[in-house]
């Protein structure tokens, strides 16, 4: 029930900030490679009793299925708590915070980025997206023609993000944000009473339900 | 001064060597061109005399990198970028990403440099001003057209008021108006003493802004010399570059059976 739960819950948020769309795509995208590969393996090799269908040596199990239905419903709902938190939260405000607690900058950076990199892909999917159907590539149709038309299009979308992560670094490096010692900050985030106040009681939830998991109250699985 | 000394660089997981004994030196106050074909070699050369190759991107140096004397070998990325700034061809990758406005962007490198707060702003404003872009302070750096990001990265460098800068393409996104405020830009920051290397594919560009020209062909230095030399050599194009419009003028005036005086005249 966790997962599902998270799911409903971030989604709610995400609808509450106007980005419930996106937010799905883009987690879906995320999702997606992981999520037909454990699909593939598990529902043919997990053992069971139940056999739903054969094909060649392989036998489907009602137990491999399971498995595989709970292996991407947590996948799913670790993408779109990591998505909603890209999506909504400003990346500098991020950093600076987090440099303003005492943090090294090079480590806010690495963390404002992988919060940039959320919107940057989806925007970056969907121009590769529309550059492979415009060569012809199946990203409409068939479930089974879009599983197909997935992978050119993830590669890519990969492959330039981490490329522009990492001139993006260099490019941060050579304006001395590397370097070591107290900078004096121009800018500095707000921070209403309220959100410190749920900062704190999410953290204490957060806490009471590792407790709770650890002496068994809350079952672990889905 | 900076003085790169028989350089030789490869990639990390390369066998062999993009960029071949190079030997460059950028005294105070001038400013090097650096041309070259597609591949040839441009982009790598201005990571080398940075520093950044090795220091920050790996990959195998042989030869040495000197700055104002002192050899730069196995220093901290940090500390180079105190003493080289370095601007990249592309706008989009050279934002940080954490600046709310074009201020706060143009603002983050003398904020980087430990400075104090009103130094930091007065910087800011100055490099604004110099690139003309002061309307453009208060903008999302994230919504710029090609060019003004190109302008805005040149400001946030010029900003830190390094004393040797390396630009790699800096005009590749921009229109003729904004090459000349970058041209301009430049003189001026030459003018107060600051040693510059220009990679670029528009000769013209260099020849009213250089003093002296080095043209590199397949990881080499092939050509080193004033820049009315450079540009007007006979193998130019062999090289794959070509030659600026005055001499191109020139040459089809010479063939034209005309004086070629005439031109030069104009020009
Ligand atoms: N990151 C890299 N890793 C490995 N090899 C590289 C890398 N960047 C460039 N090279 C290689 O080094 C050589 C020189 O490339 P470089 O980018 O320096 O040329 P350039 O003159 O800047 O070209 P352009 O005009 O296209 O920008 C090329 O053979 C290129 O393939
Ligand atoms: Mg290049």
């Amino acid at each position: 029930m966790g997962p599902l739960a998270i799911i409903a819950i971030v989604l709610a948020c995400a609808a509450v900030a106007g980005v419930a769309g996106r937010l799905v795509k883009v987690s879906a995208l995320f999702t997606l490679p992981i999520a037909i590969s454990v699909v593939l393996v598990s529902v043919f090799t997990r053992a069971g009793t139940t056999v739903l269908f054969t094909i060649g040596p392989f036998d489907a199990t009602l137990e491999g299925v399971e498995f595989a239905a709970q292996t991407v419903v947590r996948l799913f709902a670790i993408s779109t708590a990591i998505s909603l938190f890209g999506m909504t939260t400003d990346p500098r405000a991020f950093v600076l915070d987090l440099e303003r607690r005492g943090l090294s900058p090079r480590f806010a950076f690495v963390a404002a980025a992988t919060v940039e990199a959320v919107p940057a892909m989806a925007a970056r999917a969907a121009t590769i997206a529309a550059a492979q159907r415009s060569r012809g590539l199946d990203t409409e149709g068939s479930v089974l023609a879009r599983a197909r038309g997935f992978l050119p299009l993830i590669v890519p979308v990969v492959l330039s993000s981490l490329t522009e992560v990492e001139e993006r670094s260099l490019a941060l490096e050579v304006r001395a944000f590397g370097r070591p010692g107290r900078r004096h900050l121009l800018w500095a985030p707000g921070d209403r009473s309220w959100e410190r106040i749920l900062r704190w009681g999410l953290a204490v939830v957060l806490a009471l339900l590792v407790v709770a998991r650890v002496a068994g109250i809350v079952p672990g699985t889905a | 001064m900076l003085v790169l000394r028989g350089a030789s660089y490869r990639y990390a997981g390369y066998a062999k060597p993009a960029v071949h004994d190079i030997d460059l030196t950028l005294a105070d106050g001038e400013i090097v061109g650096l041309v070259g074909a597609n591949e040839a070699g441009k982009s790598t050369i201005c990571l080398v005399a940075s520093g950044l190759a090795p220091a920050s991107i790996g990959g195998g140096l042989t030869g040495s990198l000197t700055i104002d004397g002192e050899p730069m070998a196995g220093r901290p990325v940090h500390e180079l970028a105190a003493r080289v700034a370095v601007g990249f061809q592309d706008p989009a990758t050279q934002r940080s990403g954490i600046a709310a406005t074009v201020f706060e962007e143009v603002a983050l490198g003398p904020m980087n440099l430990g400075l104090p707060a009103a130094e930091t702003i007065a910087r800011a404003r100055e490099a604004l001003g110099l690139l003309r872009i002061g309307d453009l302070a208060e903008r999302d750096p994230s919504r710029l057209s090609g060019g003004q990001g190109q302008l805005v990265a040149i400001a946030s460098l010029l900003a830190m008021r390094p004393r040797h800068v390396v630009l790699d393409e800096p005009t590749a996104q921009l229109d003729p108006e904004g090459t000349r405020l970058v041209a301009e830009a430049l003189r001026s920051l030459a003018g107060t003493g600051t040693a510059l290397l220009v990679a670029e594919q528009k000769t013209d560009l260099l020849d009213t802004l250089c003093g002296r020209v080095m043209v590199v062909s397949d990881g080499r230095i092939v050509a080193d010399g004033p820049t009315a030399e450079v540009l007007g050599d006979e193998r130019l194009e062999g090289w794959g570059v070509e030659p600026p419009s005055r001499v191109r003028l020139a040459r089809l005036v010479q063939a034209r059976g005309l004086d070629p005086a005439l031109v030069e005249a104009g020009a």
